[in-house]
């Protein structure tokens, strides 16, 4: 297949410069090598929208931190993802954190970023009582928030899908060749050609770069764990609540999640190996010893849920976006760590821009913005309900009873645009099996409808693609 | 709104003969709200046998021991609402349920009977470290893929925790061909029921491997294989005993949890030890007409035992539909030495019969002696050759003796020396 642009990676960035991309009359693919989208960083990571304080004056990342928080809300409106501006604070325990916080205000007003404030320990326990009496001071970021990293990446996909551009799931790309100035991707699912490629690969975009011959691009693969909490903790905290951040990164956190769990986490370890998202005794031990000093009344027994992202960080420790010095049809988006969910919104901006400048396309005139929103029937009140069934009756069965998810919203799901075609890809879009009970009662339920829905057998439905597979051959 | 006598939310064991009390006491109008797609609960994918051994005395499967009750509800007017979902349970008994051909329906009932049943641990509450492949699951799924769906979970599996479901699956996957490499229980003793170890590891040749747990999962996609290793007697891990077993399947059986959260979003008070309601003889909660009983109220290991204890809240219930349940001065009921908990947590002094005290130890004991205390005085007592955290312990109490206890005491079940 031929296309104007391929964008390689379908985690939050790739899906967000698809978005931006499909408003032109421009032919492009979304080209993913797992079964899904959000299936990489975008699916382990902190969930957050930072104010922008951390990153140094004059880096893409402060930058593109401060925008990208500033567009997310409307963004998320747009797109009907749920996003909060709860606000973040950082915890100084010391003098010298005290002290260390200062830095990151004045930092934070160097890099345009609004509302910060410095504020008493008696002003730190009024706004989030649970956190440890030994706090001394804190840096309030009022813009800050937090946002569902998945659900805004799926909703971008579903609105490129809409406007024309096509998903490729299951493609990996093997080799890049280019002849004539149209590049060829040698895939698992066979050749694609592309004008212009887009490098969003996350983890492996260093490997992307590599086969046009751009060796640019370092990467060091640094993986986080974390623990979920149920919801009967959520009320725990209801900030971010970070503590001084360190050469690894911004710490351990604690922070409520847009659908009222309680995070924690990460820890930062380097790996050898980029996709290994195992989780270990000493990074969950490190990240609840961590998370104590901030919120002691933590219970692990409400965990319900642990585990690890691995994030790609650049050695420059900035964001690497723009045309690679090998091409001036190819750029790259790599190294996109922590910001990188806050900036996204404006990383896919940017690249917009630069690829605008070279392909000057129409604008499309039935280009649809924004995504309907999905039915939620947990959110609704009686009547909503009462209507919504009357209306369709598969809205009346609820299959995931922890989180009251209908049948009706799992058939929304597997026949949205980029739709879920696994366990895990339903999960994340409908929430069912993210409950309690971890879908012990819905996942066989979840599969029957898969299967059913995609004219398949039973067993040939997988948690996440690939191999993974949840049943075998018919019993005897 | 619709108006019952009597609503009865779950159709598995303990709904149908809560249900089934209510109606020969004489409750006319009541209804059974059940989630799945018929009645019978867990028992329809429980198809091995040992069931109605104390209740009926013979040895029935599960769907068997549903089917007979599932038959006596046909045969009387109790309605029956299945594929039905309980979505609340108001303060004023309201109950709001909904399904796919009544829409949203809402429900005044007179009277409650909880009967929601449990839930498995999952895998997430256990921290186990590790990859997320596929192919990690509870003993409960894998044994609806393989006795509903009729498909086969695994090949090579490793079972992790001995309660009762698990123990039952090592023995059902190892008739369906698959090779089960081991079950690994964190304490020193197994929390399933003795026969079912015997049964189900012993007669298979299964190794059942006593404080051990598994510390790690491999494999990206699908699960490859697991680490276990022995646990000390702070059931920590020991360094150096870590051993690598190749496994496609990794099946968990490591506790039941009552569902309350109809109950918690209800205000209704619950048990910490049991994770189910506090109730009085009769198996009324703390909220006034609303009754629990099964797996809901505490996690029985027979079924039979469950059966008996719904008949107990169908009485109460249909005695509190009538008017005629005694209001009056409770004596409280709780556990010592190793005894965890008792069920019910309170006994209304002019009640009017014998009172069943179940309760369950907190490791096992051997050739102890168990007493019932009220203040200093031992009111009762019995020598026990064994007792086990994983059989359910009952003790009676005479009327006489519920009545002649002062008021507002406590009576204490307790484990010494023999």
């Amino acid at each position: 297949m031929k296309y104007d642009v391929a964008v390689i990676g379908g985690g939050v960035v790739g899906a967000l410069i698809c978005k931006e991309l499909s408003k032109y009359d421009v032919k492009i693919a979304l080209v993913e090598k797992c079964n899904d989208v959000a299936m990489g960083t975008t699916k382990a990571n902190s969930a957050i929208v930072h104010g922008g304080f951390d990153a140094m004056p004059g880096t893409l990342k402060a930058k593109l931190n401060v925008e990208g928080t500033r567009i997310m809300p409307s963004l998320c409106g747009d797109l009907n993802v749920p996003y909060r501006n709860n606000g973040s604070l950082v915890l100084a325990f010391s003098d010298e954190e005290v002290e260390h916080i200062k830095v990151l205000y004045d930092r934070g007003v160097k890099n345009g970023v609004p509302d910060l404030e410095i504020i008493s320990k008696e002003k730190v326990k009024e706004l989030e009582p649970n956190v440890s009496d030994e706090v001394k001071a804190a840096l309030l970021s009022n813009s800050a928030g937090i946002v569902c990293p998945y659900e805004l990446t799926i909703a971008a996909a579903e609105v490129a899908v809409t406007n024309g551009v096509e998903f490729i799931r299951n493609c990996e790309v093997k080799a890049i060749s280019e002849q004539g100035g149209v590049y060829e991707l040698e895939t698992s699912t066979g050749k694609i050609e592309a004008r212009y490629v887009i490098n969003a690969a996350g983890n492996h975009s260093d490997e992307i770069a590599a086969m046009i011959g751009d060796d640019s691009i370092e990467l060091v693969a640094r993986k986080g764990e974390y623990y979920l909490l149920d919801k009967s903790y959520g009320s725990l905290a209801n900030h971010t609540i970070f503590q001084c951040p360190n050469k690894m990164g911004k710490g351990v956190l604690v922070t409520p999640t847009v659908d009222g769990n309680i995070l924690i986490g990460p820890s930062a370890s380097d790996e050898n190996e980029k996709d290994n998202t195992d989780t270990t005794p000493e990074g969950l031990e490190f990240v609840l010893s961590k998370a104590f000093k901030s919120v002691p009344s933590i219970n692990i027994r409400g965990a319900i849920t642990s585990f690890a992202g691995v994030r790609a960080h650049p050695v420059t420790d900035d964001f690497i976006i723009g045309y690679s010095d090998k091409s001036d049809r190819f750029i790259n988006c790599a190294g996109i760590e922590s910001p990188g969910l806050s900036a996204a919104p404006a990383i896919a901006r940017y690249v917009e821009s630069l690829l605008i400048e070279k392909l000057s396309p129409e604008i499309k005139k039935d280009y649809a913005a924004t995504r309907k929103a999905p039915v939620r029937f947990r959110h609704m009140n009686e009547q909503q309900r009462r209507e919504l069934i009357k209306k369709n009756p598969a809205y009346g069965r609820i299959i995931c009873r922890c989180e009251t998810i209908t049948e009706g919203e799992i058939l929304d799901a597997i026949h949205a645009p980029a739709g879920a075609r696994d366990v895990d890809g339903v999960k994340r879009r409908t929430r069912a099996g993210m409950g309690r009970c971890q879908g012990g009662f819905c996942s066989s339920k979840v599969v029957e409808i898969l299967a059913k829905e995609l004219g398949k057998d039973m067993n040939e439905i997988t948690k996440f693609g690939g191999n993974s597979k949840i049943i075998f051959e018919r019993t005897k | 709104m619709l108006s019952y006598d009597l609503a009865v939310i779950g159709g598995g064991p303990a709904g149908m003969a809560a249900a089934l009390k209510a109606r020969e006491e004489g409750i006319e109008k009541i209804i059974i709200l059940e989630r799945a797609d018929t009645l019978g609960g867990i028992l329809e994918q429980c198809i091995h046998t040992g069931f109605g051994l104390h209740y009926f005395g013979e040895e029935l499967s599960g769907p068997e021991y549903a089917g007979r009750f599932i038959k006596q509800v046909y045969d009387t007017d109790i309605e029956v609402k299945t594929d039905t979902m309980v979505l609340d349970i108001s303060k004023d008994n309201v109950v709001t349920a909904c399904n796919n051909v009544d829409g949203l329906i809402t429900i005044k009932a007179t009277a409650i009977v909880l009967a929601m049943g449990c839930r498995e641990r999952p895998r997430g509450a256990l921290s186990i470290a590790g990859s997320r492949a596929s192919g990690i699951m509870t003993a409960g799924t894998a044994q609806k893929y393989v006795n509903i769906n009729g498909y086969m979970p695994g090949k090579t599996v490793v079972i992790l925790g001995s309660g009762d479901i698990g123990l039952i699956m090592a023995r059902r996957m190892t008739l369906e061909g698959a090779k089960v490499k081991a079950v690994c229980e964190l304490m020193p003793y197994s929390g399933g029921l003795t026969r079912n170890i015997v049964q189900c590891l012993e007669d298979f040749g299964i190794p059942l491997r006593l404080s051990c747990t598994v510390v790690k999962t491999h494999g990206k996609e699908r699960l490859e294989g697991v680490t276990v290793a022995n646990v000390d007697e702070n059931l920590k891990p020991i360094p150096g005993t870590e051993e690598y077993i190749p496994c496609d399947t990794l099946m968990l059986s490591v506790g039941l949890i009552p569902e309350n959260e109809l109950s918690k979003n209800a205000g209704i008070e619950l048990d910490r030890i049991t994770n189910g309601p506090s109730v009085d003889e009769y198996r009324e909660t703390l909220h006034k007409g609303v009754f629990a009983c099964g797996n809901v109220l505490q996690v029985h290991d027979l079924v039979d035992y469950v059966t008996q204890e719904s008949q107990i809240a169908g009485e109460g219930a249909a005695k509190y539909i009538k008017g005629e349940k005694k209001t009056g001065e409770y004596v409280k009921t709780q556990g010592e030495n190793g005894v965890r908990y008792i069920v019910p947590q309170r006994i209304n002094r002019e009640t009017d019969k014998d009172v069943k005290l179940y309760f369950r130890v907190g490791k096992v004991f051997k050739n102890v002696r168990l007493s019932v205390k009220c203040g200093d005085e031992v009111i009762m007592s019995r020598n026990k050759k064994k007792m086990t955290p994983g059989e359910m312990e009952n003790i009676l109490i005479k009327l006489d003796t519920i009545k002649s206890l002062p008021s507002g005491s406590t009576i204490t079940v307790t484990v010494e020396e023999a």
